[in-house]
């Protein structure tokens, strides 16, 4: 194929792409945003494999096949572990990157150090860089998000963290300088795996100080990481696709990254640089604090009184799977009349969006999900708020709690509603370690267990009377 | 970037500057290769840009009912590196570099799969009123 037939395929590749986040912006549309992407990402393939440059073909064709093989079961994963899958393309996306960019290094250096340009040796830098560190970033987080038991849960912190993490990125910046300044040197080909070594170990510490709360903004700056980990690639082999597409990428992880970091009330650097859940320790032991506990018999029946009920999805919701269950509640109080929205706090969950996929997996309708900006207004009127296995978006210390880690954070205004009902697995503080005091708050009662365990319970108090048992 | 920005067709403008600035050195291309081809790094930085302000304004109008499906898709998106890892693995490179981009390669294809068989697969979940039986 001539080349600029190639840059043309490119081309349109690249508009449909901008078109398939285009129709993201709406349920109606979204699906017709995954055939473009589909469509786009053929294009781009099939213009690639038919340069003439391209002449051994074998190992294309096994490394797609198993790249088929692997992908399909991969898709197919329950829709609570959408966290850990998300976290692990980000990996695999990292290791492609970081591999092409090693590779080109050694292609170019065997080839002659005239070859090694400062343009191509920084960009190089950069991917390699960007594209391991996103690789162990990435690993290290879906171990997390899928708790696997040798991985930490709680923030790991130890003293000169922060300055081990720029000594090892200054040590990195200063070899790259080095190969820059150098690339026929006989040590650049030893010191470029030091280079590789730093930006694997770099994913790790920039990981592990950081608590399962923060991984919706962890999964999203990742998200980032790896769509400019593609620019780069793209500046290494002067691919202007590659670019594009990686740069829709990077501003999606970007404009993720900076709303989940708006709903914590946190900055970047603070939710990179300094571990959540280690305030906390100092201030447990306390005063004891009583809670009211509410059987489900009775929880029910105020439920069956009600108007208004908004329910508040979080993170407890997705652990006991109880979405299917929240359903049948939905459905027996739709039944009655009565009105049922979801409260969906954007940091709700272990990624952006979490809740509204658990819930659209069980068939809600979407139209019933609320964002929490548009339903805080309504809360007065709510007749019962009932909140599933959500903690620290709920916790009105954020009000005005100076000392409380999660000040200054928008959370949704159960404590406003008439009635509260809470339920949770056990009186132990939620994720962030935190005393909650909506739990202690006058109208509102617990109701302690599983949290499908205690939805189905209601939904059997609800179903009673109307003859299905 | 205000709200106004990306309502009034402004990301659909810059695409055409993008096209534009894509389509500029289509005829620089094809020129004879020198041993070393240079990059006109100006236009990669141009194109970098320009895509970032794009990706922003679409981006900013996704519904957030969608970023968990926003987010998948993305991940396939990015593994265009497959359009470099194809470049590394069949074209006349020493064996070892090849088998590098047959690691790459794999890595972005199993991406490009289950990032949009996924995002389908949520995208179907979401119904309406009437869509859902109600």
């Amino acid at each position: 194929m001539i080349p600029s037939l190639v840059q043309f395929a490119y081309l349109i590749a690249t508009g449909l792409f901008v078109f398939s986040l285009h129709w993201m912006n709406d349920p109606k549309t979204a699906r017709n945003g995954v055939m473009a992407g589909v469509v786009a990402m053929t294009i781009a393939i099939l213009a690639t494999w038919a340069q003439p440059v391209i002449v051994h073909h074998f190992w294309i064709v096994v490394a797609l096949a198993a790249g088929i093989l692997v992908g399909v079961p991969l898709s197919q994963v329950p829709i609570t572990a959408v966290p850990q899958r998300t976290a692990l393309s980000h990996a695999f996306g990292g290791l492609a990157a970081g591999l092409v960019g090693s590779a080109k290094f050694y292609l170019w250096y065997g080839e002659g150090p005239e070859q090694l340009t400062t343009f191509r040796v920084v960009a190089i830098m950069v991917e390699v860089l960007l594209g391991f560190l996103t690789f162990t970033g990435s690993l290290l987080a879906a171990g997390k998000l899928q708790e696997v038991k040798w991985i930490p849960q709680r923030p790991v912190t130890y003293p000169g963290q922060n300055f081990m993490n720029l000594a090892l990125l200054l040590t990195a910046i200063g070899i790259g300088v080095f190969i820059v300044l150098n690339p026929g040197s006989t040590l650049a080909p030893q010191l470029f795996p030091v280079v590789i070594a730093i930006s694997l170990a770099f994913g790790v510490l920039l990981i592990i100080p950081i608590g399962g709360a923060d991984m919706p903004t962890v999964i999203a700056i990742l998200n980032g990481y790896a769509g400019l980990s593609a620019v780069a690639m793209g500046f290494v082999l002067d691919n202007k696709l590659l670019i594009t597409a990686g740069a829709l990428d990077g501003s999606s992880g970007l404009i993720l990254s900076l709303i989940m970091c708006k709903a914590m009330n946190r900055s970047f650097t603070n939710v990179l640089f300094g571990a959540f859940g280690q305030v906390q320790a100092a201030k447990a032991g306390g005063e004891v604090k009583q809670y009211k506990a509410e059987t489900n018999e009775g929880a029910a029946q105020v439920l069956e009184q009600s108007q208004l009920v908004v329910i508040i999805p979080g993170y407890g919701m997705a652990v006991s799977q109880a979405q299917h269950k929240v359903r049948e509640l939905y459905d027996q109080l739709k039944k009655r009349g009565i009105d049922v929205k979801f409260a969906i706090h954007p940091v709700a969950g272990r990624m952006p969006g979490h809740m509204n996929v658990l819930l659209a997996e069980a068939e809600i309708p979407y139209t019933d999900l609320v964002e929490m900006d548009d339903i805080n207004g309504d809360m007065p009127q709510c007749d019962v708020a009932l909140v599933i296995g959500a903690n620290d978006v709920v916790n009105p210390a954020a009000r005005y709690d100076k000392s409380s880690p999660i000040y200054g954070m928008p959370i949704i205004a159960a404590d406003k509603a008439r009635t509260t009902f809470a339920i949770k697995r056990s009186k132990n503080p939620g994720f962030a370690g935190i005393d909650n005091e909506l739990y202690f708050a006058d109208h509102t009662w617990m109701l302690f267990g599983d949290a499908k365990a205690v939805v189905g319970d209601l939904v059997k108090e609800l179903s009673g009377g109307s003859g299905m048992h | 970037m205000s709200g106004r920005f990306v309502n009034n067709g402004a990301p659909f403008a810059l695409m055409a500057a993008l096209g534009l600035a894509l389509a500029g050195p289509l005829s620089a291309q094809e020129a004879v290769h020198p041993v070393v081809e240079t990059p006109d790094y100006w236009s990669l930085l141009f194109v970098f840009v320009l895509s970032s302000f794009i990706g922003l304004g679409v981006i900013r109008r996704v519904s957030r009912l969608l970023h968990t499906p926003l987010m998948s898709i993305t991940n396939a998106i990015s593994a265009i590196a497959v359009v470099g890892s194809i470049l590394v693995t069949g074209e006349d490179y020493p064996p070892m570099i090849r088998a590098v981009g047959a690691v790459a390669l794999f890595c972005s294809m199993t991406n490009i799969v289950s990032g949009f068989l996924i995002t389908d697969r949520m995208l179907k979940m979401f119904k309406t009123n009437e869509k859902a039986g109600h």
